[in-house]
């Protein structure tokens, strides 16, 4: 029978791995090869030329300041991301100081567990829209309630200063991402047996103490995923950036996924377009790659 | 409308990938898998045969061939292309003419493009339009020579060039060679409410000096004097080279087309940036425009909270849903910069726009370009304009419509406008030098992030990058 199991296998993994090769890697494939060609993207013709298209990548200052907006992003929100997540999820698991024994979340986390999770719900096109019109200077929901407040002087041009607007759009990637990093180290605190909790609580542990001595060291694993995840998303960016600002003010939000967008359908310039997408496939891998590195540590066994 | 407006829609990530699979899909029926190339293979371009050529098939087209015609589903919609098409099927009845409609005409029609099987006509408008220095130097486009030496439907006296306003084949020429018909005529000029200056005694300002005390009134009277579409600051570019063009006489826009180094750093474009400038100096701008789309602001407009806004007569079209009954939306010319200002205060910015195609591998040519004689006839122009209330390029069309209050104000200052009517089309030769470069340096101008001497500068020296940048291929003009 063992022929007849091997051939059971293959008939489940033959077709996927057929699709994969054949709408994964053999558009990445092309790219590369498109990368050194001056292709324009509206006829079938392309002259080869070589490294060109690398040597202007270096010297494009657009392409250099997409990418310093991407280096922040990649700083910033992952470990803004990752705290709140962090914060969120032990509030909601084991925050709850109500009561004598027992370690349980704070009043309402049921809810709260459900709010959080809105945003991952909402497609990212909706959640730019959403944000877009929050951020509008008249008509818009924030300066609204500033003003409501009586707080009319911290009103804002939100998306149009440019000293803000980036941060702007920053503060939507965490409020987008955030949510379902609540639910997986809620989940991964679940993995963590109560008595340790318990334990540390009859020694006196506060919340903070719990959070950094007990939870994050035994959630490492998952927090290391996060960061890979979230370096990745950082290096994107294209999605929420172009519907909400376009780039703008004057290239001040700019991220390589969307210089590399508007090169290629904006600029008619598929070739050079391509070598900048063999760019950003190299900084993915090293920065996930390095993010794996840097965050290794000795595993605590239970 | 839609040429000018960028942000009409939004691009998802999902949209990108499809693009990818779809590129991939077409990769993979070009040939083995990892052989083949996102190229394709260019070939399987059976053209239709084409009819004879006769003076009442001046351009030979195949009674029978069918025809497929793709429009920019933007302001005007395409309801009035469907009108258009019915109009050659009348001539035509033996020919199938299939129509469809998109707002995103770069990633429906790219791939097409590549593969050599684009459709006959396209309406290559909107925010994502195709790159037009990329189609043209690419050899994607036909020259509509042949259609523009053709005797038009009405008089077969008179060509269809003969019948076109004035200047209204420049956007579409390059090098000499008309590749692309722009259909609409546009005014571009500052819009007020007709109802509003009336109700509370005010002139619109011959010359700048009144403008600005006419602002210092309105901001008296507790309203912001103007507000622009802060998202895309390049609106206010048009005043500002308007202005520089009536001052310094319209050459100095050729040498801004042909890239001539130090254009943008003329004396004029300095002097009416200092003008406009002036508005953000002294506080006549609506507070928080900079941060506003082309919808908000124009909507605070709308609602009487600003007075001016510069923008071109897609306006009354874009706004028709939020302009309160009775605005009376009326367009006038810049305000003169000075006495001596080489055109009068009539002259104003009229171009041509909503650009036609016919692809050069498409397999109707000359199916393509009679369409475009069509929609060139008095009856194709006079049906648009009555559907879509915008003028076409088309002399006299509108004659004997009753038009809307915005539209009939912009056909009264282009009338007096008349041969003194002047127009750039650097934003169509590079379109990033206007969308990405101008428009920066356009923000930060009117927000005081620069000052108009940094101002022209900083347009300088992206016109410079563009000269410099040989991947991009020049025009010039005359």
């Amino acid at each position: 029978m063992r022929h007849g199991k091997r051939l059971f296998i293959a008939t489940f993994l033959v077709p996927p791995l057929v699709l994969y090769a054949l709408f994964v890697v053999s558009p990445y494939v092309q790219v590369f090869q498109l990368a050194t060609t001056d292709w324009g993207g509206l006829s079938p013709e392309a002259h080869f030329v070589g490294v060109d298209n690398l040597r202007r990548l270096f010297a494009d200052h657009y392409v250099w300041n997409a990418l310093r907006n991407n280096a922040i992003l990649l700083v910033v929100m992952p470990v803004v991301t990752i705290v709140l997540g962090l914060f969120f999820a032990s509030m909601l698991m084991v925050g709850g100081r109500r009561g004598r024994a027992g370690v349980r979340g704070v009043r309402g986390s049921a809810v709260y567990r459900l709010v959080y999770f809105f945003p991952q719900v909402l497609s990212v096109a909706i959640i730019g829209v959403l944000w877009k019109e929050m951020y509008a200077p008249n008509s818009g929901l924030i300066n609204g309630a500033l003003r409501a407040v009586g707080l009319g002087s911290l009103a804002h041009p939100w998306l149009g200063d440019p000293n803000l607007a980036f941060w702007c759009v920053l503060a939507v990637m965490v409020w987008s991402n955030v949510g379902f990093y609540v639910v997986l180290f809620g989940a991964g605190m679940q993995s963590i047996p109560r008595d340790i909790y318990e334990a540390a609580l009859l020694d006196g542990a506060g919340r903070a103490a719990t959070l950094a001595r007990i939870t994050l060291p035994l959630l490492w694993d998952t927090v290391q995923v996060a960061w890979v995840y979230l370096a990745i998303v950082a290096l994107d960016g294209f999605a929420l950036v172009q519907i909400i600002t376009e780039g703008g003010p004057g290239l001040r939000t700019d991220v390589i996924g969307l210089r590399l967008y508007s090169t290629a359908f904006g600029e008619a310039k598929f070739g050079y377009a391509s070598a900048i997408g063999v760019a950003m496939l190299f900084l993915t891998l090293s920065v996930a790659v390095l993010a794996l590195r840097l965050t290794k540590r000795d595993r605590v066994e239970l | 409308m839609s040429a000018p407006s960028a942000s009409d829609s939004s691009v998802s990530r999902r949209d990108l990938l499809q693009r990818a699979t779809a590129a991939g899909v077409l990769a993979a029926t070009g040939g083995g898998v990892l052989s083949a190339c996102a190229m394709g293979g260019g070939g399987g371009n059976d053209k239709a045969a084409g009819g004879a050529k006769n003076s009442a098939n001046p351009l030979g087209v195949s009674e029978s061939a069918p025809l497929e015609v793709v429009i920019f589903n933007g302001g005007f919609g395409e309801e009035y292309a469907k009108a258009h098409e019915a109009m050659y099927k009348e001539r035509y009845p033996k020919a199938e003419v299939k129509h469809s409609a998109t707002i995103e005409i770069s990633k429906t029609l790219q791939p097409r493009f590549v593969d050599g099987s684009p459709p006959d006509v396209v309406n290559n408008s909107g925010g994502n339009q195709i790159d037009f220095n990329g189609l043209v130097s690419q050899g994607a486009l036909s020259d509509l020579a042949p259609l523009l030496d053709a005797p038009s439907l009405d008089d077969p006296k008179k060509t269809v060039r003969q019948t076109l306003l004035p200047g209204a084949l420049l956007p579409g020429t390059y090098d000499g060679k008309t590749m692309a018909l722009n259909y609409t005529y546009t005014a571009y000029g500052i819009w007020y409410s007709g109802k509003l200056l009336a109700d509370r005694g005010w002139q619109y300002p011959k010359t700048w000096d009144e403008m600005i005390a006419l602002c210092r009134q309105i901001k008296a009277a507790g309203l912001a004097p103007w507000t622009y579409q802060g998202k895309h600051p390049r609106y206010m570019s048009w005043p500002i080279l308007s202005a520089a063009a009536k001052l310094a006489g319209p050459d100095i826009l050729v040498a801004i087309d042909n890239l001539e180094p130090n254009a943008w750093k003329h004396d004029a474009i300095k002097t009416a940036a200092e003008a406009y400038y002036q508005l953000a100096v002294d506080g006549y701008i609506l507070p928080g425009s900079e941060g506003m789309d082309h919808i908000q602001s124009q909507t605070e407009w709308c609602r009487g909270n600003a007075v001016f806004i510069s923008c071109g007569s897609w306006l009354e079209n874009e706004q028709k849903a939020v302009a309160p009954a009775g605005f009376q939306m009326a367009v006038a010319p810049t305000p003169s910069l000075t006495k001596g200002d080489k055109l009068p205060f009539e002259a104003m910015r009229g171009t041509s726009g909503e650009p036609f195609i016919v692809p050069s591998k498409a397999k109707n040519v000359p199916g393509g370009l009679e369409y475009l004689r069509v929609m060139l006839s008095r009856k194709g122009a006079a049906d648009f304009t009555k559907r879509v209330s915008s003028l076409t390029a088309v002399q006299g069309a509108e004659e004997g419509l009753t038009l809307p209050p915005g539209l009939q104000s912009a056909t009264k200052v282009m009338k007096a406008s008349g041969d003194k009517t002047f127009n750039w089309v650097y934003n169509s030769y590079y379109r990033k030098l206007e969308r990405t470069l101008v428009d920066a340096a356009c923000g930060d101008l009117m927000t005081k992030r620069i000052n108009p001497a940094q101002f022209v500068e900083q347009c300088q020296r992206g016109a410079d990058e563009i000269a410099r940048d040989s991947s991009i291929k020049k025009y010039k003009r005359t």
